[in-house]
């Protein structure tokens, strides 16, 4: 089973972001990347399969702040190679994204051909697009989204997948394989890998690089007029002080509206 | 030239998120000087206008094959009209039944596609679109270039009621040869009934990635118990496992309206305040002054969780006693 893991780093969210002087896109300078969160489960499905079917887990990300972390960590929790999509601009959209991966994907550039590409269902940064019906489409490929389990058929030609929707509700799915899979999350937590492992990882891996500096980037077809912050606690009434005093401030309102 | 919004159908319902649809629609079609219709794609429906008369004509796709909620066929079936028809945009709801409708049609139709939309307005005759990023933390305005446009709405984009469930006779019919799809539903699998019914709770804790571990759990299960409440929590913490499937609250999650909400640790993504934004008393804790949860918490504390459960829940013992 050779599965190929597409990942994007994504600005982390529980940092403070700022928008560049031109009012159109994030400041770079300030931003803390990492792993969007569920291409971190789509890594951790991969490899879940891979320790019960055998195989190899290739995975691929686009050239970012912090990728290389990402991908040798990647290699420490089990992935046998990582690759890097380099010369493509900085904060692409999705779309373009999309493309170039279906362009590696479809035989270029040296790629293990892959039964499964799992990706993360989504990225918060996700404008344009999502990334894997985009890439099953390019590809040709039958797709599943916003998907929690796995389970691939003895023969390996098919997969029975589940499909999350409203209210706790799953549907199931065959899919024929090689299939793309946009991962809500895998079966188990994504593992923990210690910061030992990872600099083992950095001495002993490689990262290969696929240049996408000669591939002609199709126009963006939006554009981002600007960003803002969004007015926020313009709702809530904000509550000061020790721990204490805000805990006898929130039973007076509790008290007052009947709920203690 | 048209509006067009995509009227949602699952296990046999249109989804609520269709009227919200039908709201904003109006509005972009009025602005716009231009008819506003209803695309729905499914099978053997017998009466598609029922409840689309906000709309001022339904466009049904009928075919054997759009029984089953693939996207993808959903997607060829109603690029296959809008390549006849020439709308100028297509509003697809941004919820689990329709993620990817959005991305395949942009593809197939070689459109511009604009996700986590949360308003659109026409503004000196062209579209605007408010987008949600990056967890809520960032509102982008966007102008789309080309047509169709596929806009990708979220859900409260607007409210929608009853009274805008209004049926229409005005239902054109279409069935074209759609080719299987590869992927092919099996089955439905109702969720696991949890131990508490989260819906009939009047009140509930929720934690988000803010509890930090699994340990710190009983810190609201404490709070619950001296409110008379549950614990329930966000995605994070499900997909964690430190919490049950059966006590995410949110888009995949149970939708809630107790009559208090404590939003513990949880930023507010829009995934999360979809099913709780309509409790009665919010109170919110994050150690973010600027998360979006603020946005829609009556009270608000900028604090560290780990510390203010156990004095809220020591607060309340001390007057009962």
């Amino acid at each position: 089973m050779n599965i190929t893991v597409l990942l994007r780093m994504v600005p982390d969210v529980v940092e403070e972001l700022e928008i560049a002087p031109d009012g159109r896109r994030l400041d770079d300078e300030m931003l803390r990347m990492i792993l969007s969160e569920s291409d971190d489960h789509a890594l951790e499905q991969a490899l879940l399969l891979k320790e019960c079917l055998g195989g190899s887990v290739t995975a691929i990300a686009p050239e970012a702040s912090e990728v290389n972390d990402a991908l040798y960590t990647a290699v420490a929790k089990g992935a046998d190679r990582a690759m890097k999509l380099t010369g493509l601009a900085a904060g692409g959209s999705t779309t373009v994204l999309a493309r170039a991966f279906a362009r590696v994907l479809s035989g270029g550039a040296g790629v293990v051909p892959a039964d499964l590409i799992l990706t993360g269902v989504q990225a918060h940064d996700d404008l344009d697009g999502l990334l894997a019906p985009l890439v099953a489409h390019h590809l040709g490929l039958p797709h599943v989204s916003i998907v929690t389990r796995v389970q691939v058929a003895a023969d390996r030609k098919t997969a029975i997948v589940a499909r999350e929707y409203p209210g706790g509700v799953h549907g199931e799915f065959e899919v024929p394989l090689p299939a793309v899979l946009g991962i809500q999350a895998a079966e188990k937590p994504p593992r923990y890998v210690p910061v030992a492992k990872v600099r083992a990882a950095m001495k002993s891996a490689r990262i290969e690089e696929l240049d996408q500096a000669a591939w002609e980037v199709p126009p963006a077809q939006i554009e981002v007029l600007r960003m803002d912050k969004p007015e926020v606690s313009s709702h809530a009434e904000m509550i000061e002080g020790t721990p204490d005093a805000m805990a006898l401030r929130v039973c007076e309102i509790l008290d007052a509206r009947g709920l203690l | 030239m048209a509006i067009w919004i995509v009227a949602e159908q699952w296990r046999g319902k249109i989804s609520p998120i269709t009227y919200e649809l039908l709201v904003l629609g109006r509005e972009l079609a009025d602005a716009l000087g231009v008819p506003l219709e209803a695309v729905l794609a499914g099978s053997g429906v017998e009466d598609p206008g029922a409840t689309l008369g906000k709309a001022d004509s339904v466009l049904y796709f009928d075919h054997p094959l759009l029984a089953e909620p693939v996207p993808e066929l959903q997607a060829k079936a109603i690029a296959m009209l809008a390549k006849i028809r020439h709308p100028q945009v297509i509003a697809v709801p941004l919820s689990n039944v329709s993620l990817g409708l959005g991305s395949l049609l942009g593809a197939e139709l070689g459109s511009p596609v604009v996700n986590f939309c949360k308003d659109v307005r026409v503004r000196e005759g062209r579209l605007e679109a408010c987008c949600v990023l990056y967890g809520g933390k960032i509102e982008a305005t966007v102008a789309p270039q080309g047509e169709p446009v596929v806009l990708g709405i979220c859900p409260n984009a607007r409210g929608a009621d009853e009274s805008h469930v209004r049926p229409t006779r005005r239902v054109e019919r279409f069935s074209f040869p759609l080719e299987p799809s590869p992927v092919r539903f099996q089955r439905y699998v109702e969720p696991e009934a949890g131990d508490v019914d989260l819906t009939q709770q009047d009140v509930l804790v929720a934690v988000g990635r803010g509890i930090q571990q699994k340990e710190n759990l009983k810190l609201a299960e404490g709070l619950a118990e001296v409110l008379g409440g549950a614990v329930c929590g966000s995605r994070p913490v499900v997909d964690q496992g430190w919490l049950p499937l059966s006590r995410q609250i949110g888009k995949s999650g149970v939708t809630v309206k107790p009559k208090l909400y404590i939003a513990a640790g949880i930023s507010g993504a829009p995934e999360h305040t979809e099913g709780m934004r309509n409790a009665e008393l919010i109170v919110a804790i994050n150690t973010d002054s600027r998360a979006p949860i603020f946005d829609i918490a009556h009270y608000g504390i900028v604090g560290d969780v780990l510390d203010v459960l156990p004095a809220l829940a020591d607060e309340i013992r001390a007057r009962r006693e």
